[in-house]
Parts: structure tokens; sequence; C-alpha cells
């Protein structure tokens, strides 16, 4: 009879249908496992190898090569990282809101800069360090430096906040400006009492990433910033960051136990700054009046 | 909204009924004229009917633009359409006033039947307290009131026959009164009229109240009109 | 006949090569509520925003004509954009608060020109909102966040806000399309009792509303004005057969 063909057939495709959703949701859960289980292993593996090797001798004020301590690099990092950004974000973020709030986005020479940016993140680092010895170390006879490092760091970091300011303040609806204009608000002050604290998240997001980039850069500061290991003195002293030294470290092979234990320092560095800026965006964006 | 809606409502309310009172007044004026063979208040009845079609036309107009402008639905709807239906039935009371009135003016020394008149008088005082009754049942929306106005009506219909008989009676004994009493009965019939439009406004607050439109005192009960 | 508060002639509107709006002519009276209505991209939301020159903000627009408030010219470059907007506020079909407390976005207008005092700003606020119908919906947590609230309370957050400038004009572009029934007749009343302060010119897709709520109607059809006049007059008897079509829903 055909109706019941037509069940059967009806089954049958129901069947296949569930078969393949069962098969997707099994894809799904799998890749998620995946992601999640590497970010786990590698944390994990970091912990095992690093933990039982942080002594208080890697914490000692100066480095000598019994004790490989880290400390010098640690508070170095710091300064590269402060430095940097204290000179990247303003120019970043002015820039960013040069672009999306006065520039006339039809215009060519906006269109020139945002594709500029746009290439300058994808470039890749060892380039940046290139760039950075050549002109900076060398032409400008900075030598081996702080300030060549923090410099060529600025111009590795800069298309990241700008982007990131970019996007976010193009986020920021057209509705909320809108409706300061209407209340007769000019275009300062609706771009910092309305827009910007909305933006913040976004913009602070992107300093982050930024920051993040910086501590996790070995190829641009090895040419740049040296890797001396004393705590610089001035602007113009050779240093070495965490990651720097880490992979000075390991690539010596004789402190290996130590290079992981400097891993294990790396990495709560991170989540550090990671934890704070979400506070900070949070209390920002919260407090925004 | 709601606000702005009812506020219109009341203000149609208002209006119907002082539209009511005057064609009320118009009524008996014009009923005192005919009684009192008073040729200058029925003249005045003639008059003043202006000022109550121009009363209807405004209210019609008001409740064209209320429905029109404020979509009213339900309860709200069936109160713009029954002032709408029911200033009219005044407006047609009104004329019927105006027949009297003119029926006044027509008359001219002819013999006069006091114990007639007596009875016209009687039917017009009854129709009066039938228009007053029924306006105050629309504005308290009683039902109850309203089908007695009907009811009433039916007193009304018995007077007028009852009167055509008394006018046929002197005329087959008295040829003179032959011209007065036609009068009479033709009066008699417009204050019947009269009646007849007040039931129909009780029909129209028994719309309003249930959303029926129901026929209340038909005259098909009887064999004979006329 | 109340006095004429603002004058439109002859404005002619581009974007681009495309002409929005031809030769509008319109005179908006005084604390009547004055209604758009027609079809959509029938030029009304550009036309009402031309009367506190939202339109500046469009690139590529350009205008011509004359639009007056209170007999001044508003594109005159003399004239004071910020103040233009200080004297007619707007409200939006979204609600668009800011994401701020309730307080800070009733606050931001006043705060904009010049007013710091806190006693003077918390009266604003309070009578901005009682005037918006909502204070008492929100007088005990003025320090929550406008989008907190539900959509309606929202657009009658921004209608305070607007209000709290103290304009003369109040511009409304559809302020009912993003609402239920409940709130959308909240606002209706309100925009009843608010042509008693204000002048209202209100854009809505809603016919209704329009003939319940103003006194003036204008039909807008590809950019022209085809008919204005008393709203009764134009959902009774308009001149146009244009207008009864759209009126009665016979096309659009």
């Amino acid at each position: 009879m055909p109706t019941e063909t037509s069940t059967l057939t009806t089954q049958k495709t129901r069947n296949t249908k569930q078969l393949s959703s069962k098969l997707i949701r099994l894809l799904v859960y799998l890749s998620a496992v995946v992601t999640f289980g590497s970010l786990l292993f590698i944390i994990l593996f970091i912990l095992v190898r690093g933990v039982p090797y942080i002594t208080p001798s890697l914490f000692e004020w100066n480095y000598t090569t019994d004790n490989v301590s880290l400390l010098p690099s640690l508070l170095t990092t710091l300064i590269v990282v402060g430095l940097s950004l204290l000179i990247a974000t303003p120019i970043g973020v002015f820039t960013g809101f040069y672009l999306v709030e006065y520039a006339d986005r039809g215009n060519k020479i906006v269109k020139a800069i945002s594709m500029a940016t746009d290439t300058l993140a994808a470039v890749p680092s060892i380039v940046y360090g290139l760039f950075g010895m050549l002109f900076f170390v060398t032409f400008l006879g900075f030598q081996y430096s702080v300030i060549s490092g923090v410099l060529t760091a600025v111009i590795m970091v800069l298309p990241l906040i700008i982007r990131s300011t970019e996007e976010a303040l193009l986020s920021v609806g057209m509705p909320l400006r809108q409706a300061s204009f209407a209340l007769g608000a000019g275009k300062l002050r609706t771009i910092f009492t309305v827009v910007l604290p909305v933006a913040m998240p976004g913009i602070l997001s992107g300093v982050i990433l930024a920051s993040g980039r910086i501590v996790g850069e070995t190829a641009a500061l090895m040419y740049t910033l040296g890797t001396s290991t004393n705590l610089p003195t001035d602007l113009f002293s050779s240093g070495r960051t965490l990651a720097l030294h880490m992979y000075v470290l390991s690539s010596e092979g004789l402190h290996v136990n130590e290079a992981n234990a400097t891993a294990v320092v790396l990495v709560v560095f991170v989540l550090v700054i990671n934890a704070l800026s979400t506070y900070l965006s949070k209390r920002l964006s919260k407090g925004g009046k | 909204m709601r606000q702005a809606y009812e506020e219109e409502l009341k203000q149609l309310n208002i209006s119907f009924f002082r539209m009511g009172r005057l064609v009320n007044e118009a009524i008996y004026k014009s009923v005192q004229a005919f009684v009192n063979h008073d040729k200058e208040l029925a003249k005045i009845v003639i008059e003043e009917d202006e000022k109550i079609n121009q009363m209807e036309h405004d209210l019609e107009q008001s409740c064209i633009e209320l429905i029109a402008l404020q979509q009213p639905v339900t309860t709200d709807l069936r109160k713009v359409i029954t002032v709408m239906k029911a200033c009219a039935d005044l407006e047609r009371m009104g004329d019927h006033a105006v027949s009297i009135a003119k029926s006044t003016i027509r008359v001219k020394g002819n013999k006069r039947v006091y114990e007639i008149e007596e009875l016209i008088s009687q039917m017009a005082e009854r129709v009066k307290e039938m228009v007053h009754s029924v306006l105050d049942a629309y504005t308290v929306d009683d039902v109850e009131q309203a089908k007695a106005v009907a009811e009433a009506d039916k007193k009304v219909d018995q007077m007028r026959r009852d009167i055509h008989a008394e006018c046929i009676e002197w005329i087959k004994q008295d040829s003179e009164v032959v011209v007065g009493s036609t009068d009479y009965m033709l009066v008699s019939t417009y204050i019947e009229r009269i009646g007849d439009y007040v039931t129909n406004i009780s029909e129209w607050i028994l719309y309003l109240k249930t959303g029926e439109i129901v026929e209340l005192n038909t005259h098909h009960h009887y064999p004979e009109e006329n | 006949m109340n006095q004429t508060k603002m004058t439109i002639r002859d404005l002619n509107l581009w974007y681009g090569d495309f002409q929005a709006l031809h030769g509008m002519d319109l005179e908006i009276p005084e604390n009547e509520v004055t209604a758009f209505i027609g079809p959509s991209g029938c030029g009304k939301s550009t036309f009402i925003k031309t009367l506190n020159r939202m339109n500046d903000l469009v690139q590529g627009c350009r205008i011509e004509g004359n639009v007056q408030l209170d007999g001044e010219n508003i594109y005159s470059h003399r004239y004071d954009v910020n103040n233009l907007r200080k004297r007619v506020g707007m409200v939006f079909q979204q609600p668009n608060p800011f994401p701020k407390s309730i307080y800070d976005n009733i606050a931001y207008g006043p705060r904009t020109h010049g007013i710091r005092d806190k006693q003077q700003l918390d009266q604003i606020v309070e009578e901005s909102l009682k005037k918006a119908a909502i204070w008492d919906e929100v007088k005990d947590h003025l320090d929550r966040n406008a989008l907190s609230i539900s959509g309606g309370q929202q657009q009658r957050i921004c209608i305070a806000r607007a209000l709290a400038i103290q304009p003369e004009v109040l511009l409304m572009d559809e302020p009912t399309s993003a609402l239920d029934p409940i709130s959308t007749a909240k606002i209706e009343e309100l925009v009843t009792q608010l042509k008693e302060d204000y002048t209202i010119v209100m854009v809505t897709h809603n016919m209704q509303q329009a003939s319940r709520v103003s006194d003036k109607t204008a039909f807008f059809l590809n950019g022209y004005i085809v008919e204005h006049g008393d709203t009764r007059k134009i959902f009774t008897n308009p001149e146009h057969e244009q207008t009864e079509n759209y009126i009665s829903g016979r096309f659009g």
C-alpha cells in the first residue's frame, strides 16, 4: 500500500537524520575535548616539569651562572611592557579615534592608513626585530638597549591597538551617538562621555593583547633589547625579558629545569595580567558616567 | 489615549442630552401652542427647530470623527452608534413638533372641541414624560426603565385611537367641527409618532447594553392601523 | 488656530545624486501634535531630521531651502547647531538610553549645557521623569542602569531625557514602533499631555496612532508632501485620492 511505503521512507529518513545529528554532536564534543585537553595538558606539563625547580635562589637579586636568577628579567619585562604601553596606547588609541570619528571614511589617505595597519599587524615579529636592529640599534646608535627594545615593541603593537580601538569605536552604535547629538552635545563631549565608556572594554582588551604580545616576544627583542642578564640601569643599557631569558636558558641546554621553572612564572605572570585587566575593564565599563 | 477618548465621549453625551431636552421642550411648547391657539409660540417652535437640526448635524459629525480618528470597538463603538442613531430619532421628533406648530398656525377660527383638546393635552403630557424618562434611562444606562418607556408607548397608541374615535363621533354630530377635528386627528397622530421614536431610542439603549438590535412594542399586533 | 512654531519653505534634500525631498512646504503650529504619515521610504523620517539638523551627520547629504524656528532660519551659517538641538529635542525609533544610570541619562543634557549644581540637577531629573510619566516606576532606583528596564520604560526614559533640556519642540521618529501595545498606549497618552507645553512632531507608520494623537497630519509620498491639514479632515475627507487610498489601506 502506498501509505505504508511512505511511512517507511519517512521512518528511514528520520533514522538517517538522527544518525547524522548524533555524529555532528559527537564531533562538536570531540573538538571541545581536544581543545580544552591540549590546553590543560600544556599547563599541567609545564607545572609538573617546572614547579619542583622553583627555588628561592631563582629569585635572587643578582644573576649568576649558578643561580640563573629570573628576577632581573622579570623586572625588565615589567619595565619594557610598561614603557611600551605608555607610548603605544595613547598613539594607537588616538589614531583609532581619528580614523573612526574624524577622518572621512571615503578618503584615500585614510584607506591607505587602514591598509597599512592591517599589513603591519600581519608582519612576523622577526622582521620587526631586524628593522629595530638596523634602525634603532645601528643607525640611531642606541645599541642593544631598553629604548631600542621598547621602540621596536611600540611599532609592533601599534597596529594591534589601532585596530582594536577602531573596532571598539565602530561597535558603539549610531543610535547612542545620535542620542547625544540630539541633546545638543558636541562631538568631543559625545566621544568622551558616551562613546568612550562603551568602547572602553574593547580598547582595553586591545591593550591587554598588546601587553601579552610583548611579554611573549623573543625574536623582535633579541636583536634590540639584547640578552644582558643584568637589570638595566638606564634606558640605554641592555636587558632580557622573561621569554628571552627562557629562550636563552633552554637553547644553552645547561639549565633546562630552571627554564621550565621560568615557564611556570611566565604563565602565572600572564594569568595575573589577564585577571587584572578583566577586572579593570569591568570596573571601567560599569563606572562609565 | 483612553483619557482623551473618554473626554470626547463625555462631550458627546452632554450634547446628546442637551438636544433631548430641547426636543422635549419643543414638543411640549408645540402642543401648548396648539391647544391654546397660540400662534406666536408655534412660530417660536418652528424657529427653534433650526437649532435642533444644527445640533443633530454637529452630533453626527462628532460621531463620524470619533469613529474615524479613534476607531472605537465593543462598548465604545456601541456608545457612539447609539448616540448617532438616537440623535436622528430626536431630530425626527423635533420635526413632528414643527408639524404640530404648523397645524396651529393653519387653524383659522374653527369651532373648537374642548373635550378633545383636553385629551390631546393629556396625551402630550404622557409623551413628554416618556421623552424625559428615556433620556434618563440613557444617562444611567437603565435597561429596565428603557423597556418600561417602550411599554408606556402602548398607552399612547391607545390614546390616539381614542381621540380618533372621539373626533369621528363629533364630526357625525356637528359638521362645523369637521375641519378642526381633522387637525385634532393629525396632531394626535404626530404625537403618537413621537412616542414611536421614543420607543426607538429605548431600543438603542438596549443595544448599547446588550449589543443586540431588538424591536420593542411593534405595531404588528394591531389588525388595523390609522 | 495656534501660532506657527516652525515654517518650512521649499525644502529640497539630496543624498548624493538622489533627491529624497522635493519642495517641502509646511507650517508646524505651536502646542499641537503634527503627525507625518506615509509608506516606507517616502521621506518622512528624513524630513523630521531636517528639523533639528540631524541630517548634518549623514555624509553626502545636501539641503536647499529654508527651515525657520520662530522666524529664524536654522540653516543659516550663524545658527548654532547645538543650541538648535537644545530647543528642538528628539526621540528615536529604537529606545536608545545611554548605558549609564537612569539619573545620569536624564542629567546628561543639562550637564552638557552647563548645569553642574547637584540640587538643580536632582530637580530637573525628577521633573523630567514626572513629565514623562515614569517617575513612579523608577524613583526608587535612579542609580540602576537604564538598559536594565523594559523597552517601554526605556522609551519614556528617552522622552524624559529629551525633556530635561527644556526643548520647545519635540521630534518623535516612530517612537512606538518597537514597543508593545500597552507601552504604545502609554506613550500616546503622554504625547497628548505633553502638547500642552511643547510643540510635537511625530513620524508614525501607524495610521491609527496619527488619527488618535495628532491635530495636524501631513501625508508624504515619494519625497513629496501630498496633503497636509487638520487630522479630522484628512481622516474623514481628504482632498487627494492618494491620501484617501493610503489612509484606507488600499495601497502601501
